[in-house]
């Protein structure tokens, strides 16, 4: 195979990573703060996709000028699950939670498959196949934006933490949850809007994805597992790691794909992710925490 | 057998023969239907019980016990359809691959301090690893499945598994019940004692005295052990198998369900949970079949657990026990 | 009586950078009761924790009856005589108190009957035999304090290391608690170090005193004579005070 090929296949894998990434931010996110491994964070995503390809077909709306709305309606319904659902379960074990989220994520995947019934369905962008073509390289016109949007939402992300009260708020619920209260902080409060954010990012992910993917009920498990070995590779609770990890597991997964078998290809992640746990268990560029 | 009725009040003791006794008839009484589903119960009461001897008596939460089963099931059913071996002769082989995964995956996640989700994570790695390796193994049927020469349904060949229903609910009765009395002396004996002291503070019963890495290995090995023997029921009961329905992490959920349900690290917990949940589902399938839409029964049957979850944390197992005045002794009651 | 059973050489413990314990060296011969003092941040738990264990040593040497205990693991040291108790309570929650006392004592029996009985027996001595089958959740501080007392005890160390023990206890709990020690001492001989800021059980129970300040060890000698050191004086007090 000529070496551009490997090239192309880099850059689309790379730009798939971007989006993984940011998937990937809203897991990262809810587990560094409210200590809640979310174990139905597959399910929100395409529940954000079906959001998005209703817009689509309902009024036309480009996934791309979606990617707001989708955020904001799954920011209500996160602030929701945490406030009424999720609360209730923080004081139980690991196995409780970890029950309870996969029986939401069962909750979300039968409530689309009712409604969306069990087929594949993408949303047909008129410039699908349209593409960029910088010297030997051919870059997809729809990956191209897709990966940008996704940047662009990941550095508000990352302006909203370090810039605004709010996020800086957050971050001090996540390190020392006693010592917010003890300031004033509405610790509460500020563990709804975490999830929120959460949900709002997988929202984004999922009106963002559904640009190179086809919506479809089953797809949770898989992206739950991938968002796992993404943040857990990056460093569970970073953010800058999340979004290294998805570039990282993008490309070497879309580069696995050709040079190994394409069904080999998530073998690999999980290869990786045994290896990270085992090594660097704090992840690429999580803090040690001892 | 003292120690194995030692301390169990006299109520508990009629209820035990009572229900001892129904499931020793019910398959002359129920129909074809009725035995299949009676047969899945026991399935998960006994692999239930399985994890719940790793997560709820030593508190290592295992997420990827589907990995043993599908070893077990693997092993047991590519040499009896390669070398016509019945299980009977290699389920002690199927035990030994087991207990060696469950070994590698303790001792990489044991001597690397792997605690609590991370190690959860990592059993998930390692079944889904296996499941994309067996989906490209030809000798195992790679995605296409393998599968066992049909039984046939009359005669009754208990040296290959091989024969009715009726045999199979026999099998899984005798399996169940074994494990329970396993995990009851296991429970009152030092090893459980050490258990629920690394359970409940790892660092503390290590100060006291307690090899920490060496009893968690103990737990695992027999905990995956146990699955694996679920495994080798699995394959010759459906005579099929396919990575992507064996190794799933779907199955290990499946698995662990009816388990934190019933009541995590209590004795009576996996029981009553595959009890309640099987018949659940199947009750709900019976409802809803009529409105056939996709999706209605899963989305009930997640209400369902969901609740459970949110109302009655501790599991149904130390309710009902209270409710019958069956809570004074026996076992833990887990956290 | 002159053969040292404990004897810690040049012990130091950095955390990042950050000295915890600096070149301490002590000795206690068999049987002895010795007492570790010294204001909040000296040293005395971080010092407790290298003997028993739960952090190597830097540099420095520990030996327990001609054994050298450094760098082995809590388990390992339990097993080589070593009894301790947790400054903030660590019982097993879900075990009674009868079975968290056991647990200690399965440490030299495979018999959990054989180790409940013992356990019936430390519960007794220390006044905790009518709570044997509760949670420790349900018991006062005290009592839970005791109950890190009898879970030590029932490992049957030959030095046994008390980390406050006596804390929050009114003062003729702390003359019983005392007294207890007292007897076991003499009745068993257990070599015991405690870790403690009730000054009259110091007193009381202890033969010689180490001071710790700052990580490093600034006196050590009879009761006595430790509380009219200057330096410890000044130590407590602040400095300038003298």
């Amino acid at each position: 195979m000529p070496v551009e090929v490997y090239f192309n296949v880099a850059i689309s894998g790379l730009l798939a990573g971007l989006i993984y990434g940011l998937s990937a931010l809203g897991l990262s996110v809810i587990f560094g703060v409210i200590r809640i491994v979310n174990f139905a964070h597959g399910e929100i995503m395409v529940i954000g996709m079906f959001f998005a390809l209703v817009l689509f077909r309902s009024l036309g709306l480009d996934p791309l000028l979606s990617v707001p709305i989708v955020a904001v309606v799954l920011f209500g319904f996160g602030y929701l699950l945490q406030t009424v659902v999720i609360e209730r379960v923080a004081h139980l074990a690991d196995h409780y939670q970890f029950l309870l989220m996969a029986a939401i994520a069962i909750i979300l995947i039968s409530a689309s498959l009712m409604v969306f019934g069990p087929d594949a369905q993408g949303a047909q962008l008129p410039y699908a196949f349209d593409s960029f073509q910088i010297g030997p390289l051919i870059i997809d016109k729809v990956r191209l934006y897709a990966g940008a949007a996704a940047l662009v939402v990941a550095a508000l992300l990352f302006a909203f933490f370090r810039y605004t009260s709010t996020g800086k708020a957050i971050r001090a619920c996540g390190d020392n949850p006693a010592g917010a209260l003890v300031v004033g902080l509405n610790v509460r409060h500020m563990y709804a809007l975490t999830f929120g954010i959460g949900a709002a990012c997988l929202g984004a992910a999922g009106a963002i994805i559904l640009m190179v993917v086809d919506a479809h009920p089953y797809l949770g498990p898989e992206y739950t597992l991938l968002a796992f070995i993404i943040v857990i590779v990056g460093g569970l609770g970073s953010l800058p790691g999340a979004m290294l990890g998805g570039v990282l597991i993008g490309t070497s997964e879309a580069l696995a794909g050709i040079l190994l078998q394409p069904s080999l290809k998530s073998a690999f992640s999980f290869g990786l992710l045994i290896l990270v746990l085992l090594l660097r268990p704090q992840g690429l560029l999580g803090k040690a925490s001892q | 057998m003292n120690r194995l009725f030692e301390g169990l009040p006299a109520r508990a003791f009629l209820l035990l023969a009572i229900l001892a006794a129904a499931l020793l008839v019910a398959p002359w009484l129920v129909n074809d239907y009725l035995l299949s589903v009676l047969i899945i119960v026991l399935y998960f009461a006994y692999v239930g019980q399985a994890w719940n001897l790793m997560i709820g008596f030593a508190g290592q939460l295992s997420l990827g016990h589907a990995l043993f089963v599908g070893i077990g099931a693997y092993t047991s059913a590519a040499i009896f359809v390669h070398f016509g071996i019945g299980p009977w002769a290699t389920v002690f082989i199927a035990v030994l691959a087991s207990v060696l995964a469950g070994s590698i995956i303790g001792y990489l996640g044991f001597r690397f301090s792997i605690r609590g989700v991370y190690f959860a994570l990592l059993t998930i790695a390692f079944a889904e690893f296996t499941r994309i390796m067996v989906d490209h193994t030809e000798w195992l049927g790679s995605t296409q499945g393998l599968f066992l020469p049909v039984a046939n349904r009359e005669s009754i060949d208990l040296l290959n598994l091989r024969g009715s229903p009726m045999m199979f609910y026999y099998v899984i009765l005798g399996m169940t019940v074994a494990a329970l009395v396993l995990c009851r002396l296991l429970l009152n004996s030092k090893l459980g004692y050490y258990w629920q002291a690394i359970r409940e503070d790892q660092d503390s019963a290590q100060a006291y005295g307690v090899n920490v890495f060496r009893y968690k290995m103990i737990a695992v090995a027999i905990s995956s052990g146990l699955t694996g023997i679920a495994g080798v029921f699995y394959a010759f009961y459906y005579n099929n198998l396919f990575p992507e329905t064996t190794f799933a992490t779907s199955r290990s959920i499946e698995m662990i369900l009816g388990t934190v349900v019933g009541g995590v690290g209590t004795l009576f917990g996996p029981i009553v949970g595959a009890f309640f949940l099987t018949p659940l589902g199947e009750l709900l399938t019976a409802l809803t079949d009529d409105i056939g839409l996709d999706g209605i029964k899963p989305f009930f049957w997640g209400i369902c657990v969901a609740g459970i979850v949110l109302f009655r944390p501790s599991g149904l197992w130390p309710w009902i026990a209270g409710l019958l005045g069956l809570d004074k002794p026996a076992g833990g009651e887990g956290k | 009586m002159n053969r040292s059973f404990l004897s810690v050489k040049g012990v130091s413990k950095s955390f990042r950078g950050l000295k915890a314990v600096s070149d301490v060296s002590f000795e206690m011969p068999a049987g002895s009761i010795h007492a570790l003092i010294g204001p909040n941040g000296a040293g005395k738990t971080t010092t407790f924790n290298v003997i028993a264990g739960v952090y190597a040593p830097d540099t420095g040497s520990i030996q327990l009856d001609g054994i050298s205990l450094a760098g082995k693991r809590p388990d390992q040291i339990c097993h080589a005589g070593v009894g301790r108790t947790f400054q903030i309570v660590r019982p097993f929650h879900a075990l009674t108190v009868e079975e968290n006392v056991a647990v200690g004592a399965l440490r030299w029996t495979n018999d959990v009957k054989e180790a409940k009985a013992y356990a019936q027996g430390v519960l007794k001595l220390l006044g905790l035999a009518e709570k044997s089958y509760v949670r420790p959740d349900s018991i006062t501080l005290p009592d839970r304090k005791r109950l890190e007392v009898a879970r030590a005890l029932a490992t049957k160390p030959k030095l046994l290391l008390l980390d406050e023990v006596m804390a929050g206890l009114r003062p003729t709990e702390t003359d019983q608690m005392v007294e207890t020690f007292r007897r076991i001492n003499g009745e068993t001989g257990m070599t015991i170090l405690l870790i403690e800021h009730v000054m009259r059980a110091v007193m009381a129970l202890s033969q010689q005193v180490i001071v710790l300040h700052h990580g490093e060890l600034i006196s050590t000698g009879l009761p006595e004579d430790v509380v009219r050191d200057p330096k410890v004086l000044e130590c407590y007090l602040g400095e300038g005070s003298l």
